[in-house]
């Protein structure tokens, strides 16, 4: 190395020997550039390429919350499945895709082997049902109703099986506790879609494919709370889709515990009871018609007076929810969804509208208090009352003479408030009425929160309508052109009618007024909103926001959130008016329309307070309506085309007060027979498992059709 | 005692004390050696294994369960490799020369077998010969080192015995000749790869003969017709249209052709500068870039020991290449000079294209990374090459 030899070589060499060298180092030093520029310069958009690459998510689905009834007995809960299902990322290892263990699995179910392979093929759109749509790295389930033995069969022979597990699994229940189905209240759950999925993207509470969210009833209203946060586990995979490793794990949160204020008992009768009102009633002949009563749709609420809080709502045409559990089939929702059926996904009590009749009477009085009249002056009841030509009768009495309003309510006088309401009328200016007419009658309504939700917490609650000027205007604006081209003006009574509208149907006339003041015409209220008042009247005037939910607590127990008792309002009464009515009202029970309802009723001990109703429907049979409190419940029941007020509902309501307050049919009170002589105060006890306790439900309560007819 | 000590100095001086005298003396063969380079080289081999170990432990489909099973055959196929290049020391590449037209008679006999029902197609190229147990031969590997052996010596002749300057042009076609047959056999394969690297090497040859300028301007141009002519006369496979495609615009086709690209920059880029630690690297555990033990292995220092680790590579091959360039420059025989000359072209050309196409600023071509990629053909000739190398290096007159 110390003496460099000579070289022979000619300069030409040496100068493409150093060439050589130059191009050498500059490819070298581009390469070094190059990755100088990726790793270093680029460096971070490639480590989240990187990180998008591998990482796969597997979801283990959240339980989901029980509803309970206000004694901690389930409503809906969750039941047990043996469910099997297969790893696809498993299978696809296989040499075959996992089609021999597919077929072996087949046999062990007794399913035949294309339909199991049909299960765990991905969706796309050239795939037609059944295929899975989740994601590929999510155990796929093939039945969900293994028995015992198939599930021991698969579990023992794991290399029979491989990629393949029989799991309990949670799976919805709806109990029915003593055949309380409760269906429109507790709603329903099903499958989330793609737009909710994005919808919830950045919400507090994203939802994952596999999700079920509740889609009605209080499965909705409290899904948040219900469903919990599922688990997820990420996974690295390679490029194949093969775990190996694990990123990051979190736990499945079950699911909150909603304890209602529904009593499962009370709920049983109050089905039971409306639905043997209905049947009683398509027994009766309707003497307008000429047919049997129809008695299409009913509900009934039964509402904790104090409080708000509902403790049995029913709605009839009902269904069984257990129908919506593993998915519905094609079958049975178009069921449910048909016109056929009358559609029993609806919950009357909050979406079914009807005008109120005469139980619609205690707004009326108010307002005739409030415009300046005495309730106890002297108000004549005739038998009928003119308008002009128009000649408005009594429709549910006779005439009384001279009476006060009170008596007006109790003998359910409609001429009374006819003349109230036409003076009324009258004093606004009549057919060219003031820029700012006083309309006490319709002001009144709204202050009694009639024409909007009560507050309820159950979704898609209807407003009912107080039909006042503002809606005649907007009424009349919408359907002009409809019943203009309609109208005739000496058609049959419906073209009348139309031409009518057609000309001054944006005026408030006589007798929409005169209507309106005894809840007939186009008013329309809820079965909730009347529950909601009666049990102002009888809390002292308080209008609370109906509830359903009571608590909601945690899975562990540890977190008890309860819903207190919200009010929209109060009565737009004072506390004598009250008084007033409320005497009225218990005379209603004791010597008015709904006496013979209530003969032998403990009104000593429990005083009984009654408004029937009894809505005339254009084109159909009566409504029923029935509307009672106590001091402690409201109840409000309705039929539609089932007749009058206390005729078809007020056995089914005098039974569900028997059953609150063990009374009997000679009116002995036996506590013990009693199902809630009081409102359940106190939340079902919860264990240190956090499980909560269910009170024993009792025998259930025989309900017997009735043979009575109407008086 | 005096006798007894005879005895035992006599013991302990003989023969062994001869050899290693001998090895060890100041103008021996071992110390003359270029250390630099054979560290640089051996460098290059232990990282090497340690990458090929990385990307292949958790592929039990190749390792047939046992995650060692390419660590082992790589640290055994660099032995292999020293062992030849200690061979190619030993016999010196003077005595080689003599040896010449038997080695290249044997390695154009060896990539006709490939044409031959001998041969088997891997990756899309008909360029092996298995042997069976596991292992394969690719002859092209051994066609580089004889192409540049054969034309040095052609060209050294009469240069080296002092008859002319520079070689004159019927040595000149002689010499291109002996390049064509098996360059034209490669391309039949096709291995598109190595046709690349024996045409640069014919350039480096050419350029350091001190052939005339009028060969090596009409050898590129002659490049060049011969790649159009070939695109546009259908010699290249689909799969080879694409590989170019796909880089000229690697977005092109994501998930097909320019999958195997776009990962390959994503596993290096994701890197950073220290990487994501060895066995570590996500993209590499995860097997997102294809062949890579072999074609691709950079990937993996990229991804595992960054821009630090990635950036060693390519200084390890600096110095390498620097080695061999002072060895070309420093010898006195055109013939050591052009053996020289061939190999760093080998080495440099196949070395950019190789990390080139993970970089993504070269369209893919199945070509070992020299020294680091799996594979014995690879190691094997590399390493012979670094033989030569030494051997042009301790042959030159000591006495000058």
């Amino acid at each position: 190395m110390s003496n460099i030899p000579e070289t022979g070589r000619t300069p030409r060499v040496t100068t493409r020997l150093v060439a050589i060298q130059i191009i050498v180092f500059s490819l070298l030093l581009t390469l070094g550039g190059r990755l100088w520029y990726l790793q270093i310069r680029n460096g971070d958009e490639y480590t989240a390429e990187a990180a998008n690459n591998h990482v796969q998510q597997v979801v283990h689905p959240a339980v989901r919350g029980s509803i309970l009834d206000a004694r901690g007995v389930p409503l809906a809960d969750n039941e047990t499945r043996l469910v099997v299902s297969a790893s696809r990322t498993e299978l696809m290892k296989m040499k075959d895709n996992g089609k021999a263990v597919l077929t072996r699995l087949a046999g062990v179910l007794n399913m035949k082997p294309k339909d199991v392979l049909d299960k765990v093929r991905l969706c796309d759109a050239k795939t037609p049902q059944p295929c899975w749509n989740g994601s590929p790295y999510q155990p796929i389930p093939i039945t969900d109703e293994a028995s015992p033995k198939q599930a021991l069969q698969i579990r023992e022979r794991e290399e029979d099986f491989p990629g393949i597990s029989a799991e309990p699994t949670a799976v919805r229940r709806y109990a029915s506790p003593g055949d309380a189905n409760a269906a429109q209240v507790l709603g329903y759950l099903s499958p989330v879609t793609d737009e909710e999925i994005k919808k919830a993207e950045d919400s507090r509470s994203p939802l994952l494919r596999s999700d079920q969210v509740g889609r009605n009833g209080l499965e909705r209203q409290y899904d948040d709370e219900l469903r919990g946060k599922a688990g997820v586990t990420r996974y690295e995979v390679d490029n194949l889709g093969r775990v190996i490793g694990q990123a990051e794990s979190q736990r499945a949160q079950p699911g909150a515990n909603v304890v209602t204020s529904i009593d499962a008992r009370v709920q049983a009768v109050a089905e039971k009871e409306l639905d043997q009102a209905m049947k009683d009633a398509r027994k009766e002949m309707d003497r307008n018609t000429g047919r049997r009563y129809e008695a299409d749709a009913g509900a009934v609420v039964v509402m904790e007076a104090k409080t708000g809080r509902v403790v049995a709502m029913a709605s009839n045409p009902t269904y069984d929810p257990n129908a919506w559990v593993g998915g519905i089939s094609g079958k049975d929702y178009k069921k449910l969804t048909g016109k056929k059926s009358n559609y029993p996904l609806l919950n009357r009590a909050i979406q079914g509208q009807a005008a109120p009749g005469s139980i619609f009477k205690v707004v009326s009085s108010t307002a005739a208090v409030n415009a300046g009249y005495p309730f106890d002056g002297s108000y004549n009841c005739s038998s009928s009352f003119n308008i002009g030509s128009q000649v408005f009768k009594n429709f549910e009495s006779k005439g009384y003479g001279p009476i006060s309003l009170g008596r007006a309510l109790e003998v359910s006088c409609d001429t009374v408030f006819y003349d109230l309401a036409y003076k009324q009328w009258q004093k606004d200016g009549g057919n060219k009425p003031k820029k700012h007419p006083a309309d006490w009658f319709y002001k009144t309504a709204h202050q009694f929160g009639l024409g909007k939700e009560t507050g309820v917490d159950l979704p898609n609650e209807v407003t009912g309508r107080i039909p006042d000027r503002q809606w005649k205007k907007d009424y009349w604006k919408a359907n002009k052109n409809a019943w203009c081209k309609y109208g005739k003006k000496d058609g049959d009574y419906g073209r009348r009618i139309a031409y009518e509208n057609c000309l001054e149907g944006m005026k408030m006339r006589a007798g929409d007024s005169v209507n309106y003041s005894i809840g007939q015409g186009d008013t329309l209220v809820t079965p909730i909103q009347m529950a909601t008042i009666y049990a102002a009247l009888s809390n002292g005037g308080t209008l609370y926001d109906p509830t359903i939910g009571k608590a909601i607590i945690s899975a562990d127990g540890k977190k008890v959130q309860e819903i207190k008792p919200k009010s929209h309002g109060k009565l737009p009464m004072t506390q004598q008016t009250r008084s007033k009515i409320d005497k009225a009202l218990a005379g209603v029970a004791t010597r008015g329309t709904a006496a013979w309802r209530f003969g032998g009723w403990p009104q000593d001990k429990i005083p009984m307070h009654a408004k029937t109703g009894t809505a005339e429907v254009y084109g159909k049979q009566t409504t029923s309506w029935f509307a009672t409190y106590t001091k402690d419940y409201a109840i409000v029941m309705t039929i539609s085309q089932g007749g009058t007020g206390s005729g078809a509902s007020g056995p089914a309501v005098r039974n569900i007060y028997n059953a609150l307050y063990g009374v009997d049919a000679k009116g002995n009170i036996d506590n013990k027979k009693a199902l809630l002589p009081k409102p359940q105060a106190k939340l079902p006890k919860i264990d240190s498992d956090g499980s909560i306790e269910a009170q024993p439900l009792g025998k259930p309560i025989q309900v017997v059709g009735r043979r009575e007819t109407q008086q | 005692m005096s006798a007894s000590t005879h005895t035992y100095t006599a013991r302990r001086f003989t023969p062994e004390r001869g050899t290693w005298g001998k090895l060890m003396a100041r103008d021996s063969i071992v110390r003359r050696l270029d250390w630099i380079l054979l560290l640089a080289a051996l460098a290059l081999s232990a990282i090497g294994t340690v990458l090929v170990y990385s990307a292949t432990r958790n592929r039990t489909e190749l390792n047939q369960g046992d995650p060692y099973y390419f660590l082992i055959r790589h640290a055994m196929n660099t032995g292999i490799g020293l062992v030849l290049a200690v061979g190619t020391i030993w016999l010196g590449h003077r005595t080689l020369r003599g040896a010449v037209p038997v080695l290249y008679a044997l390695s154009v006999l060896l990539v006709l077998a490939v044409l031959t029902p001998l041969g088997s197609t891997i990756n899309g190229a008909h360029a092996w010969i298995v042997i069976g147990g596991g292992f394969s031969l690719q002859p092209s590997e051994f066609a580089k080192i004889t192409i540049i052996l054969g034309m040095a010596m052609l060209l050294a002749a009469r240069v080296d015995a002092g008859d002319r300057v520079n070689p004159d042009h019927r040595t000149v076609v002689q010499a291109l000749g002996l390049a064509a047959l098996p360059i034209a056999v490669v391309l039949l394969m096709p291995d598109l790869g190595s046709v690349m690297v024996m045409a640069v090497i014919v350039l480096a040859v050419l350029l350091s003969s001190g052939a005339s300028n009028r060969w090596i301007v009409g050898l590129i141009g002659a490049a060049v017709v011969g790649a159009v002519l070939v695109w546009q006369l259908g010699v290249l496979d689909q799969y080879q249209i694409d590989r170019f495609a796909a880089f000229a615009n690697p977005a092109l086709d994501p998930a097909g052709v320019g999958y195997n690209t776009n990962q390959a920059r994503i596993a290096i880029g994701s890197g950073g500068l220290t990487g994501k630690g060895l066995f570590h690297g996500t993209q590499t555990t995860g097997q997102f870039v294809p062949e890579q033990q072999t074609d691709f292995v950079f990937t993996v220092a990229g991804e595992e020991l960054g821009f630090l680790g990635a950036g060693l590579i390519i200084v390890l091959l600096g110095v390498v290449l620097w080695r061999a360039c002072r060895i070309a420059r420093d010898t006195t025989e055109l013939y050591g000079t052009v053996v020289a000359a061939g190999i760093i072209a080998w080495f440099a050309f196949q070395a950019f294209e190789n990390i080139g196409m993970t970089l993504g600023i070269m369209p893919v071509a199945g070509l070992p990374l020299p020294f680091v990629s799996y594979g014995g053909s690879s190691m094997f000739a590399v390493w012979i090459a670094v033989g030569l190398l030494q051997s042009i290096r301790v042959q030159r007159p000591v006495s000058a």
